[in-house]
């Protein structure tokens, strides 16, 4: 945190001022471990593993928070008799299926309810109608287009009343011995093997955590891509949920579990969504072939229960902020003018398809793939297979230039002249030089001025859009196609200023905060009617402007207000600061401990109170027992706080949403050194996999031609691929070059020279760095073998102040399955003494160790690893 | 471990209690081992530093500026006072011989100094102020002062080649310039030992009581040896005396140096500065020697060698201890290891 | 005469001749708990507009800008050490490792270094050797491996001394004392003499090769006349970098002393804060983990100048003696 997010670590630095214990678990030592009370190195990749570890350290001790797991969790929670854990089918859970290489997720279920996540539901129903029916579109979508449709935080979850709890946690099949059954083997001596972390030094983690999370005290989990960049990369925030949970550490003070993000506004960029599966607000993106009407995609959609049971306000008023007086109850809010999910369309699936030649144009906005992406070289050869590519950045990236001096240039693969793609660079304003928000982890929203003008060609990324819009608006009008009407219906009239015409980006946060029939800014999500009388452009982002102020423009210190600081930017959801407070009391509403007091109810005024905004309905009592039938947030008691779930719980247990499993498993990374230790299942068998072994060959596990696993992350003095920072001499000039860390033990073996050059070799590529020699690594015992570590920075490309080779040529694009997000935190290599060959011999060097590993087109590619699979241990 | 929870902050219902600011972190507070075992209370043994850089900066000075300057200052200002001494004793030779190098040196001294600072209008920043604190400062004045009265002296002994008018005023203002001059010359032959004695330099600084004498001795040498090598033997006995006295001063005062500095000598007798230390060692020797011998016979020849090789152990000298400065400012060891030292001693003297 | 107090404890404004001077202004550097994130190099140069002074990997951990300079006012030390830190467990001890590398590490930067050793700014450590080769380090992965680790940081900058010798060699006044205390270089005056480059006990201040003037840390001298922070305290996102009065700045560097002995942290000590010390004390003091010169810092500082008096006693009578013995020899010489 303190290498990457320096910043934020001034706030952890007054957590240990203020008594706190830090705790930094990483394969090396950064600038974090170095003011951290315990370092843990961990073998990269083996994360669930550790969580797990901990799990059943809670479970088997009974130190979990009792009450508020009773209470607050779904552990009481009955699940299907038919559902079978990875301890019964050796890795895998029940509703495996070959042919799709997914899960069907019906065993999943809750017993006597149908619980469904949004698309879940759907999910199983085209599941089995493409079983029996063999309807091969529907089977296709289940395919490529699972997890892509579980955008949406909602879950439906249909007759409540039915559910089956056993609060005495007794049960069999309730969640909670299900949990404790799962993780049973995952003992301090299995962790040890698998992580290489020492059982003393386990145990000292395991006391810290739990002896620090309990009614008077509350521990927080923090990470950043070195969680998510892995074939399992949800499931290890999901252990991450488990463990909290079941320590109490959500809703809390002190507690939860911070995501902490790559850039200043990819929070923003997930509300108001850059993904291809979401609408704002996390309303998925609707269906072709179920969702002909609003209705259908609403009754889909919409869970009956929890705040997502208001999920057709929120859908209506955004058709409305689209589309205006266009959008009528007559015309479905113009629903129809909705572009319909048609599979996965995710970064990487759009590379294969590039390469396969059906993606003929791209926008790069603020990204460069041929440095950023995994296996930088099907990156530039995808592009280079393209009609057109428009680049928008600060300056000539790789990604603008690969072209002319790409890897595959110098190599002799790709001629300039025989490349078609026409490609536009087009110079982009940096934030300073615009107006905007940024909305950061904690969901806050700060508005940034523009403090000088972009120079020269460089305009802002709203300019770009709206007048692009608004050309081709042009260019259509007087068009009488049915197809047009979506482009020229839509609300496109912000007012511009300025020589270059820029549009307002206040009256966008406006649009964005929603308005009254009348005009009116909205103030609040609650405010929003499903009749079309509310237009609202994001409706968890509405408030943002109540008042008619932006509230994201507050800047008062906070030695001037409240310790919450509720005037300083503005988070959603209504301004909170701590989601799903109502878990920081007791169920009868009194604070778990006077020390950690933070939202409590007060009977005398008969509503909800404390240091921040109520995270639940302001008058319900505790007491509140829903009546039978009843719908939305109605339907959730006093003693439900994770209101936005269809059943109020914190779910330990994922009945349906995921696509990998309801728990997280441990399975080795797709490249790893070793077997899985726990089950005959290697890893994850959901994972998605590229179709193009030809520009994607994986290793096989435990090769000796790939010994050492190699992760990859960022320096503080650069900034992802670089683009805003290896073109600026102050910042250059901090890390001139590419380097790889590796432990003194490694650079013995290797052979390797404390600042010498070292070559880096995977079955995609092969990079050349400078060395450095560090105590920071250091090796792991591994199951019965030492495990080598190599550490690699991947800012670096050919372009720009400092240049060099960039880590992703050596990365793969083997992916989770829920998010797609590819796996470059772990994964195989070789590394030698020297510098890379140049030239054709660079890519006769990976040939050679293909050849060596004995890599094939089916290397790595099997999703199921055990037979036993299907029936029961 | 952290297994005995910190009391640490409290959320309570009026607000936050026992909150502390981010520069007051616990460090290596909560790691639950034994503590105390970081930092050994007692400085180890083993010279360590900065992945071995420098601590101090070296000089930039260029050496054929500087060490020039050190040398040719010294010259100036011994041949002024020799120049005097001829001007009263009435040695026109010696005094003819005397007023010209000195003149020679003092013009050739503002040359390299301007030309280390890169422009000649450079130098005048330099007579912005007078500042005892700097001994540069000093010098700067103290040669401002001298140039014009070696000028005057020396033009007199080319008053043939001036026009009449001039000739008469040169000729009545050049004894009293000369004899004036006495007054400045000598410090500038001796605060050259300040100016580089002034400085966070271990070499120089540690040696800054016998700098003054040494350069002042080197100077004298210098300069009798290169008078005594350009005036007619029958005159040239005041320089060999000056110039062995000078030598042999200097010869005396080396060791004395040594002792001073002990270990931190060590950059004096390695490497480059070594090397033209102990020649101007053998120089001294030399030069004593032939002068010695052309004081008792006379001789052109023993003149012009002996007093050029006097002459040599001076320009040798000043080098020396040019470069045996840089040296001991670029290694660590010799700033850290006698710091370290007085460290040790003055806590054993607490003790 | 502004600044003829060459030794001893001294206010420097009021002793420089300030009649109603304010505080004396300075920083407080707590070594304990930088993160090393370089805000203060970059803000810095930023904000006085420093240029860019080299792009070559060091290998002094991730310290890639060496030392303090012409155009580095602020520097971030980076020192890797097989020792431990108060309390802080770092694992290493249950870990298979081997010996540790720091030790080699430093010879191969200081061997690169080369006979200068790094003294000028940004040198390249050299070490480089490309190509292949096998040679590699000599240690072999050992049972009695290495058993600690700690990895110590520290934004280094002038020290704006109570009695700076930089200042009192200039000759030509260019370097000044500012009424908070601190020096500062009128670059409009500076004639490259370059005198007080080796007059500095710690090595800051150095020449610009291009224009052969001097520059250093003005301790933000323009924001502190506006009330402003300096540029570098005012990036440090966790306050390493302390600046205020001296006064309270020493009071709050004891008590956090007295704060990490406590903890465990018994290494934790002040450097540059005793104004009885070699130069009156520093107008930015430290807190260090760990011996000064482990740091790049003089253990025992000395403004040369506090022997200047004796120099000049000595350049005096050894100027007496030149004299002397120059028409001695008139004396001692026959016809």
């Amino acid at each position: 945190m303190a290498e990457c997010h320096p910043v934020g670590f001034q706030w952890v630095m007054e957590a240990k001022a203020r008594g706190a214990t830090l705790v930094h678990v990483d394969p090396r030592l950064t600038r974090t471990g170095a003011l951290a009370d315990l370092h843990v190195p961990i073998r990269a990749g083996t994360d669930i593993a550790l969580l797990g570890g901990l799990i059943n350290h809670v479970l088997s001790n009974g130190l979990e928070f009792r009450e508020y797991v009773v209470h607050y969790t779904n552990a009481a929670t009955i699940v299907n008799e038919d559902f079978r854990d990875t301890e019964d089918l050796d890795g895998l859970f029940s509703g495996w299926r070959d042919d799709t290489a997914s899960y069907s997720t019906d065993s999943w279920q809750y017993e006597g309810v149908r619980v469904a996540s949004a698309a879940g539901k759907r999910e199983q129903g085209t599941g089995q109608t493409a079983r029996e029916s063999g309807d091969e579109r529907a089977l296709h979508r289940h395919v490529t287009g699972r997890s892509h449709e579980h955008g949406s935080h909602g879950s439906a979850l249909e007759d409540l009343h039915n559910l089956r709890r056993d609060e005495t946690l007794e049960d069999p099949r309730c969640v909670f011995q299900l949990l404790k059954r799962h993780y049973r083997r995952y003992t301090p001596q299995t962790v040890a093997k698998i992580c290489g972390i020492p059982e003393e030094l386990f145990r000292q983690l395991a006391e810290t955590i739990t002896v620090n999370s309990n009614r008077d005290r509350t521990t927080a989990w923090a990470y950043a891509v070195g969680w998510t960049q892995h074939t399992v990369g949800v499931q290890y925030i999901r252990a991450a949920s488990v463990l909290q949970l079941l320590l109490g550490n959500i809703g809390r003070p002190g507690g939860g579990i911070l995501a902490l993000r790559g850039h200043a506004s990819i929070q923003g960029s997930t509300d108001i969504p850059t993904l291809y599966n979401l609408l704002p607000g996390y309303l998925p993106m609707p269906h072709p072939d179920s969702h002909g009407s609003l209705d259908a995609y609403v009754a889909d959609d919409s869970a009956e229960t929890g705040y997502w049971g208001n999920m057709r306000s929120y859908a209506v008023s955004l058709l409305k902020a689209y589309w205006g007086d266009a959008a009528t109850a007559d015309n479905d809010f113009c629903f129809d003018y909705l572009p319909r999910i048609t599979g996965d369309h995710s970064t990487y699936r759009t590379v294969q398809a590039q390469l396969d030649g059906t993606c003929k144009g791209y926008f790069l906005n603020g990204q460069n793939p041929a440095v950023g992406s995994a296996n930088a070289r099907a990156q530039r050869l995808g592009m280079a297979n393209l009609d057109w590519l428009v680049v928008r950045d600060f300056t000539l990236i790789e990604s603008a230039t690969w072209w002319q001096d790409g890897s595959e240039i110098e190599s002799g693969e790709l001629r300039t002249e025989d490349i078609g793609t026409e490609v536009f660079f087009l110079p982009a304003a940096a934030h300073t030089e615009k107006d905007g928000s940024f909305t950061n982890t904690q969901r806050m929203l700060q508005w940034h001025h523009k403090a000088v003008e972009p120079p020269g060609d460089a305009r802002s990324d709203l300019w770009f859009w709206y007048h692009l819009g608004r050309r081709i608006r042009a260019k259509l009008a007087g068009s009488t196609a049915e197809r047009d009407r979506p482009v020229l219906d839509l609300t496109w009239d912000y007012s511009t200023s300025g020589p270059h015409q820029e549009p307002s980006a206040e009256e966008v946060l406006q649009e964005i905060n929603g308005r009254k029939a009348d005009g009116s800014n909205l103030s609040s999500y609650e405010e929003l009617a499903d009749d079309g009388s509310t237009a609202c452009g994001c409706w968890i982002y509405c408030g943002a402007y109540a008042g008619g102020v932006n509230q994201t423009a507050r800047r008062k210190p906070h030695t001037e207000q409240h310790w919450v600081a509720p005037e300083w930017g503005w988070a959603w959801p209504a301004n909170r600061r701590l989601l799903y407070n109502r878990a920081s009391a007791d169920p009868q509403g009194r604070p778990w401990s006077e020390r950690k007091a933070y939202i409590w109810w007060n009977p005398e005024q008969g509503r909800w109170t404390g240091h921040d905004v109520p995270d639940f309905q302001p008058t319900k009592p505790p007491d509140y027992r829903p009546p039978e039938g009843a719908k939305r947030q109605d339907a959730l008691s006093g003693v439900d706080p994770f209101i936005m779930q269809a059943d109020g719980k914190g779910w330990l247990y994922v009945p349906a949403g995921l696509t990998d499993g309801p728990l997280p498993t441990h399975y080795e990374p797709q490249e790893s050194p070793v077997p899985n230790l726990l089950y005959g299942q290697q890893q994850n068998p959901a994972r998605q996999l590229s179709r193009r072994r030809d520009v994607d060959p994986y290793h096989p596990a435990g090769s000796d031609v790939f010994p050492y696993v190699l992760t990859t992350y960022r320096l503080t003095e650069h900034h992802t691929a670089g683009g805003m920072s290896r073109w600026l001499p102050y910042l250059s000039e901090l890390q001139p070059e590419l380097f790889c860390e590796v432990s003194p033990e490694l650079a013995a073996v290797a052979g390797l020279d404390h600042l010498g050059w070292a070559t880096i070799v995977t079955a995609r590529g092969a990079i050349e760095t400078r060395v450095l020699v560090t105590d920071r690594m250091v090796p792991v015992r591994v199951h019965d073998r030492t495990v080598y570590q190599v550490g690699l920075p991947y800012h670096w490309g050919r372009n720009g102040l400092t240049t060099g080779d960039s880590a992703n040529e050596l990365t793969h694009m083997a992916l989770d399955p829920d998010v797609h997000i590819q796996e470059v935190k772990a994964l195989t290599c070789d590394i030698r003494p020297g510098r890379r060959p140049r030239g054709p011999d660079r890519r006769r060097l990976v040939e050679e160790y293909v050849r060596r590993a004995g890599i094939t087109d089916t290397t790595g590619t099997a999703h199921r690893t055990t037979d036993r699979h299907g029936e029961p241990a | 471990m952290s297994g005995a929870p910190d009391p640490g902050s409290e959320v309570r219902r009026d607000g936050l209690h026992r909150t502390a600011p981010g520069r007051e972190a616990r460090i290596g507070a909560r790691g639950g081992r034994r503590a105390g075992r970081g930092g050994e209370v007692v400085p180890p043994a083993e010279f360590r530093s900065y992945y071995g850089r420098a601590v101090i900066k070296p000089p930039v000075w260029k050496a054929h500026n500087i060490a020039s300057y050190l040398f040719l200052g010294g010259v100036a200002g011994g041949a002024a006072v020799l120049a005097a001494g001829a001007d009263l004793t009435g040695r026109p030779d010696l005094r003819r011989a005397a007023r010209l190098v000195s003149a020679g040196a003092t013009g050739l001294s503002l040359t390299v100094l301007v030309a280390d600072l890169g422009r000649p209008g450079r130098f005048v920043h330099m007579l912005r102020v007078v500042k005892p604190t700097s001994p540069m400062s000093i010098g700067a004045w103290l040669l401002s002062g001298l140039s014009p009265l070696v000028a005057v002296a020396a033009l007199d002994e080319a008053s043939g080649l001036l026009p009449r008018r001039w000739a008469g005023l040169v000729g009545r203002v050049a004894r009293p310039g000369g004899l004036a001059a006495t007054a400045i010359a000598p410090a500038v032959t001796t605060y050259t030992g300040a100016l580089i004695a002034d400085t966070a330099v271990p070499v120089w600084h540690g040696a800054y009581r016998e700098l003054p004498y040494l350069f002042g001795a080197s100077a004298l040498a210098a300069a009798g040896g290169l008078v005594a090598a350009v005036t007619p033997p029958g005159q040239a006995a005041p320089a060999r005396i000056a110039g062995v006295a000078g030598s042999v001063a200097a010869q005396v005062l080396d060791p004395a140096v040594h002792r001073r500095l002990g270990a931190a000598a060590e950059p004096l007798t390695r490497g480059r500065p070594g090397r033209l230390l102990s020649a101007s060692r053998w120089c001294s020797r030399v030069g004593i020697a032939l002068l010695a011998a052309s004081s008792l016979r006379p001789s052109r020849v023993l003149d012009v060698a002996g007093g050029l090789a006097l002459t040599a152990e001076s320009a040798l000298t000043k080098f020396g201890w040019f470069y045996a400065g840089i040296d001991s400012a670029a290694d660590p060891k010799y700033t850290v290891v006698p710091q370290r030292d007085r460290l040790t001693d003055t806590a054993d003297a607490t003790r | 005469m502004t600044d003829n107090l060459l030794e001893g404890r001294g206010d420097p404004a009021p002793d420089s001749g300030y009649p109603q001077p304010p505080p004396r202004m300075g920083f407080f550097t707590d070594t304990s708990v930088c993160i090393g994130c370089k805000a203060c190099e970059v803000a810095c140069k930023e904000w006085n507009s420093v240029p860019e002074d080299g792009l070559s990997l060091l290998g002094m951990s991730y310290d890639n800008t060496g030392m303090l300079g012409a155009d580095t006012w602020r520097h971030v030390a980076f020192i890797e050490q097989d020792r431990p830190l108060g309390r802080q467990n770092n694992a290493v001890a249950l870990m298979p490792a081997g010996p540790s590398s720091t030790g080699r590490n430093q010879e191969v930067v200081a061997a690169g270094l080369g006979e200068r050793h790094g003294a000028q700014l940004g040198t390249d450590t050299g070490a480089v050797r490309p190509g292949p080769d096998p040679g590699g380090p000599t240690q072999p992965v050992t049972a009695d491996g290495r058993t600690e680790l700690r990895w110590l940081m520290a934004s280094d900058v002038c020290k704006h001394c109570t009695h700076a010798a930089c200042l009192d060699v200039c000759p030509t006044g260019s370097l000044f004392r500012t009424e908070f205390g601190t020096v500062v270089v009128q670059e409009d005056i500076c004639n490259g003499c370059g005198y007080c480059v080796p007059a500095c006990p710690y090595g800051v201040i150095d020449q610009r090769k291009d224009d052969g003037r001097v520059w250093k840390c003005t301790l933000c001298y323009d924001r502190l006349t506006v009330g402003q922070e300096p540029a570098c305290a005012k990036a440090c996102p966790t306050e390493s970098i302390q600046f205020g009065p001296l006064d309270e700045l020493r009071e709050r560097a004891a008590h956090r002393v007295e704060q990490l002995h406590g903890a465990g942290v018994t290494e934790a000590r002040l450097y540059g804060d005793d104004p009885d010390d070699g130069v009156g004390g520093t107008g930015a003091f430290f807190l260090l983990l760990d011996e000064p010169e482990v740091y790049g810092f003089p253990p025992d500082p000395v403004v040369t100048t506090r022997d200047l008096p004796a120099m000049w006693r000595h350049t005096a009578l050894a100027a007496l003696g030149v004299a002397v013995a120059g028409l001695a020899a008139f004396a001692g010489a026959r016809r």
